[in-house]
């Protein structure tokens, strides 16, 4: 299975009935495609919609309604439109159950950077910072490795996106979590070793005495 | 509220002035008065707007014309041009938490000297900032923001400048429309006062100083 896809079916199973989720670009987007039929899950886009629903079919899109990347999207029967306060008024205050972005780097203790590479790319935070602070559970969804290169590290180098550390690292080959504010790991992806994940992991993973295979 | 042309309203606005945007990634700009500026050469602007859009689209258009010496944005990732202008100091660019940003320009239009937010504490954003302590949570204090022009996009404007917004273009236009000295609005329609009904008005027409008027 595409890593992609194995990670986005993961993150779909944190989801519970009636979660008001925040989907960041990327891997994150992936998510909606992957939540039960029977789950009713809110998706908010903060550029000012909760219920956000599929790419519109050609010819279908409305030049002002769009999602935070701005390509067209549709809303589904109960939707809710806003402003920017109100918007990240929800991110900020709590209201957000679950946010689910992309990473740069996670270390140990869970901190998250992936707003900047010093230097080299500076596309501005945008919202992440807000939803990092704010949301109740803040789910990373991100390849284990870049070029051979673990991203989950002992301690970020590149800035930090929050200070508080996240809830979850779903990855193509582990599901990490931070009890005790450290890195453990939860669950392996189908057909991965312990020993696989610990090759590839920069930062120090505790092992519980049992790690079950990633359901998806 | 006065109805002017696109040439008359963007006429009012000096070089180097500064000028918030309503719009993300140019959903709920108002074009017409991106274009004029370009059209009447409006340089050194201090811009603030959520985003810099992309090259041809809603404020790229001023970075295509390089009519911007400062932005204030959450985000650039999607314009090339802004980085590079960034990157050859013909741009100096600050980056603010969109969160962030919104409740500056809010605090801005209600009068406040600024807001109290946990977002950026222990990062960057931090830097040179002060931090509170409330109930024994940090906060950085981020100070207000207003500016001599906003532009804003609405979807209904009737005779006497109520404004109300569809969809994902309302965003930051109605924070906006509070936070600037000058407020100059296009709307897609303009219509006769009371289509639009109370509950439904959203800026409600004594903050609108000027709409573009048709044709």
């Amino acid at each position: 299975m595409d890593p992609q896809i194995i990670i986005a079916r993961r993150v779909a199973r944190e989801l519970r009935d009636g979660n008001l989720v925040n989907l960041g670009i990327g891997i994150p987007t992936l998510v909606a495609n992957y939540v039960p039929s029977d789950l009713k899950v809110f998706f908010q886009s903060e550029n000012g919609l909760i219920g956000t629903g599929p790419i519109p079919e050609q010819g279908m899109a409305h030049p002002l309604l769009t999602d935070a990347g701005g390509r067209p999207i549709s809303a589904l029967p109960g939707a809710a439109t806003f402003d920017s306060a109100m918007s990240f008024g929800l991110i900020r205050g709590g209201h957000v159950d679950v946010t689910v972005l992309g990473g740069l780097q996670v270390d140990a203790h869970g901190l998250l950077a992936n707003w900047m590479i010093p230097g080299k790319m500076v596309p501005g935070m945008g919202g992440a910072m807000d939803l990092v602070s704010g949301a109740k559970r803040v789910i990373v969804a991100m390849q284990h490795a870049a070029k051979g290169k673990s991203k989950i590290v002992a301690k970020c180098t590149l800035p930090l996106t929050s200070a508080r550390p996240v809830s979850l690292v779903v990855t193509d080959m582990a599901v990490i979590g931070f009890p005790d504010g450290k890195a453990t790991l939860l669950e392996t992806a189908p057909g991965i070793s312990i020993g696989e994940v610990l090759a590839v992991t920069e930062a120090e993973l505790a092992i519980p005495d049992t790690v079950p295979e990633m359901k998806i | 509220m006065k109805a002017v042309s696109v040439e008359e309203a963007v006429a009012m606005i000096p070089a180097g002035a500064s000028v918030m945007v309503g719009g993300f990634m140019g959903v709920g700009t108002p074009e017409r008065l991106l274009d004029e500026l370009v059209r009447q050469n409006k340089a050194g602007l201090s811009l603030i707007c959520n985003d810099a859009a992309t090259p041809g689209k809603g404020v790229g258009k001023l970075f295509d014309a390089t009519l911007v010496s400062k932005l204030t944005a959450t985000h650039i990732g999607l314009n090339p041009k802004v980085q590079q202008q960034m990157l050859g100091n013909q741009v100096s660019v600050d980056l603010v938490p969109q969160g962030t940003f919104v409740e500056r320009i809010r605090a801005g239009g209600c009068g406040l000297g600024g807001v109290l937010t946990p977002t950026g504490v222990g990062t960057l954003v931090a830097e040179g900032k002060r931090q509170i302590e409330v109930d024994g949570k940090p906060f950085l204090l981020e100070t207000a923001i207003r500016a001599q022009f906003a532009l804003i996009h609405a979807f209904l404007a009737d005779y006497l400048g109520n404004l109300s917004y569809a969809l994902t273009a309302r965003n930051f236009n109605p924070i906006m429309a509070m936070a600037a000295d000058t407020v100059i609005v296009v709307a897609e329609h303009i219509v006769p006062v009371g289509v639009i009904a109370p509950d439904h008005v959203v800026t409600p027409a004594p903050l609108v100083d000027y709409i573009i008027a048709n044709g």
